[in-house]
């Protein structure tokens, strides 16, 4: 990586771009400090995502903390507060639910109820969504929380360069940001992809047209982008042309660049992998709807997880999770 | 408990200018909360009211230990504490009444006083919950290589919130300079403290997180003053936290309006008998600390204050329409919508 005379961009993991993120961050800012359960060495984290970083950047900055959410999310509060870019790491995203009264009375409210005196620029990163049989409490997807929870800015990356750039931005940026790192993408090559080295950010609030098309248009955030560009190569062979827009951030919304689209291809299908119910989806499908209502040629469809918690055996777990099936079915179903 | 009174002078005593610093914080809170009761009352004003009265010595008793650097946070029965800390009066009465001349605007209210100009970081309507966040205030001071401090203010009932153990645990593996001051007067919400905690001192958990643990009369400036003056010591050595355990009582409930049914009327009578503001200002007098008429000129300023403070606050304009959308992030994309 060092190698100045190679040419062509290096080809990472996430969780590998996510630690160089974190280790460029460590670097040009003494005020980044880590705060979280088994980040620092010989662990390294819990999937191996810090690995390094108390070795290079020290233990006082890199900080292995009792099994204490509140107190993780509650000192990086403080820290943040008082001049500091804490990233606090909630191991699990449903460990999100024995600290939410920091995350959301304080880190998201704090700003506004000091009447801008005070800001929290603090990230709270966490792993999270199904698929490694881990069951009901290791395996949410929990954003709808945060996104209603004014306040908090809301990051999901899909890629390996969307999460080093979009890291390195909620880093810098000056609100309290939840990112959302899927377990499932960590360390998986079939979805590693080029990450341009050094401190290469990506802005918060910019959705990524992965895929141009003119037929329909597929919504998504995630690991769940990839399954929809999967669907929309497969479609292409019949002559389906899918458009599919990666949000990237949730808060801030890119909106404009959503409803471009959808009135271009006058049909909208949204993907997660959260429970439907009152997940994003239905947030971003209103939205779409009162827009464009005139314009469209069929309803906005949704397909999200299950209204379900999530189950442990494995046949069951994959029917939680939306399959490219679902997708493609949708799709179908909005072209009519 | 010692008296301040009876036992005549104290050999352990700060000095005079300590003193009065002491009385005249008391004086502020004291009047501060007399006069908001007032207009309550007499329907001038309407907000949702917790009063510290009875409880002035504790934030007196830290209040002068601390420069203007260290930091403070407190919860919503926390005017005794904003003004021990230094929170101007007319911002604060503006923002109790909601005016946009206040601390924030108007958009926080008694329950979210900020201002960290005088070092107030947080106020919170949460039990419990500036505990964790007051260890990061500590923390950000250890990584500083800074000697200040951050004293946080809790009550009885927050000890048995889970946010308690978590930051004291932390505070004490971390050795951060936090001074932890449980404001024990004998209530949580509606419910005497004996009857859900299994301590007779809370300070007796200290123990548990290896960290000292104090139990000191609240009531007693002096002693109060003292074991406050300990622990930020302490702190400020980096010798680690300490639990502090100020007993004391309130005098007026829970919050304003309070039936106060499930208190004990003959406990609350001699609390208020026992008023340990005017008890300490004729202990300052018996023990020739203070003559009448310097006790008399501190009270007056105070009244005035209080005076051009309501004046300022009821004569400002409320927040614009505007406000309701600004402060919620420090920064939002252009084109991009929240």
């Amino acid at each position: 990586m060092t190698d100045t005379a190679a040419p062509e961009i290096p080809v990472l993991m996430t969780g590998l771009a996510i630690n160089q993120a974190l280790d460029i961050a460590m670097t040009i800012d003494p005020k980044v400090i880590m705060l979280g359960e088994d980040i620092a060495e010989p662990s390294g984290g819990v999937y191996k995502v810090t690995k390094g970083l108390s070795t290079k950047h020290g233990a006082h900055r890199v900080r292995k903390t009792p099994i204490s959410e509140q107190a993780i999310v509650g000192a990086a509060i403080g820290a943040a507060i008082a001049g500091y870019r804490p990233i606090a790491e909630i191991m699990i995203m449903d460990f999100l639910a024995v600290c939410l009264d920091q995350v959301s009375n304080h880190a998201g409210k704090i700003r506004y109820m000091s009447g801008g005196q005070t800001t929290v620029p603090m990230v709270i990163r966490t792993s999270a969504g199904a698929g490694r049989g881990f069951g009901a409490q290791h395996s949410e997807m929990l954003e709808a929380w945060a996104v209603h929870t004014p306040g908090i800015k809301v990051v999901v990356p899909s890629t390996p360069a969307d999460a080093k750039g979009l890291l390195l931005s909620s880093i810098f940026d000056d609100d309290p940001v939840l990112f959302v790192e899927q377990m499932m993408l960590y360390w998986n090559p079939a979805v590693a992809g080029p990450v341009p080295p050094g401190d290469v950010r990506i802005p918060l609030g910019v959705a990524d047209v992965k895929r141009e098309g003119s037929d329909v248009t597929i919504v998504s955030y995630g690991r769940q982008v990839h399954d929809c560009l999967a669907v929309a190569a497969k479609l292409a062979d019949e002559g389906v042309s899918c458009e599919v827009v990666d949000l990237r951030t949730l808060v801030p919304l890119d909106e404009a660049t959503v409803l471009a689209s959808v009135a271009k291809t006058k049909r909208a299908v949204i993907v997660h992998e959260a429970v439907q119910v009152c997940g994003f989806g239905a947030e971003l499908s209103s939205r779409i709807h009162e827009e464009l209502f005139g314009e469209l040629a069929g309803p906005v469809r949704r397909v999200g997880g299950a209204n379900t918690p999530v189950p442990y055996a494995s046949n069951l777990e994959a029917d939680f999770i939306p399959q490219q099936a679902d997708i493609e079915a949708a799709v179908r179903r909005t072209l009519g | 408990m010692a008296d301040p009174v009876a036992g005549a002078d104290r050999p352990d005593a700060p000095d005079r200018d300590t003193l009065l610093a002491m009385f005249e914080i008391q004086s502020r809170i004291k009047s501060c909360d007399e006069r908001f009761r007032s207009m309550l009352t007499s329907g001038q004003i309407q907000l949702i009211y917790y009063s510290p009265r009875g409880q002035e010595c504790i934030s007196a008793g830290w209040g002068v230990h601390l420069r203007p650097d260290d930091q403070v946070v407190t919860i919503y029965r926390g005017l005794h504490d904003h003004l021990a800390k230094g929170v101007p009066l007319r911002e604060l009465w503006a923002e109790f009444l909601g005016r946009a001349t206040g601390t924030c605007k108007g958009k926080g209210g008694p329950m979210h006083i900020t201002h960290p100009e005088s070092g107030l970081m947080v106020t919170t309507g949460i039990v419990g919950a500036g505990i964790p966040i007051a260890t990061g205030f500590g923390l950000a001071a250890q990584l500083d290589g800074s000697d200040r401090v951050c004293v946080v203010n809790f009550g009885d009932g927050a000890s048995n919130i889970g946010a308690f153990h978590e930051g004291l645990n932390l505070a004490a593996v971390w050795n951060l300079p936090v001074v932890f001051v449980c404001q024990n007067n004998l209530y949580g919400e509606h419910t005497p403290y004996r009857m859900v905690t299994g301590v007779d001192h809370i300070s007796d958990r200290a123990a548990g997180y290896g960290m000292a643990g104090v139990t000191v009369d609240g009531n007693d400036p002096v002693a109060t003053w003292k074991v406050m003056g300990e622990a930020i010591a302490r702190a400020r050595a980096g010798e680690g936290p300490t639990l502090v355990e100020a007993r004391t009582y309130r005098f007026w409930g829970h919050l304003m309006g309070d039936a106060m049914e499930y208190m004990d009327k003959d406990e609350r009578k001699a609390a208020m008998a026992a008023d340990p503001v005017l008890r300490y200002r004729e202990w300052l007098l018996a023990n020739g600390h203070a003559t009448e008429e310097q006790l008399a000129e501190v009270e007056q300023t105070v009244l005035a204050a209080i005076d051009d403070a309501v004046e300022f606050a009821m004569n400002s304009p409320y927040p614009d329409a505007s406000e309701l959308y600004t402060d919620v992030y420090a920064t939002v994309p252009g084109g991009a919508q929240s």
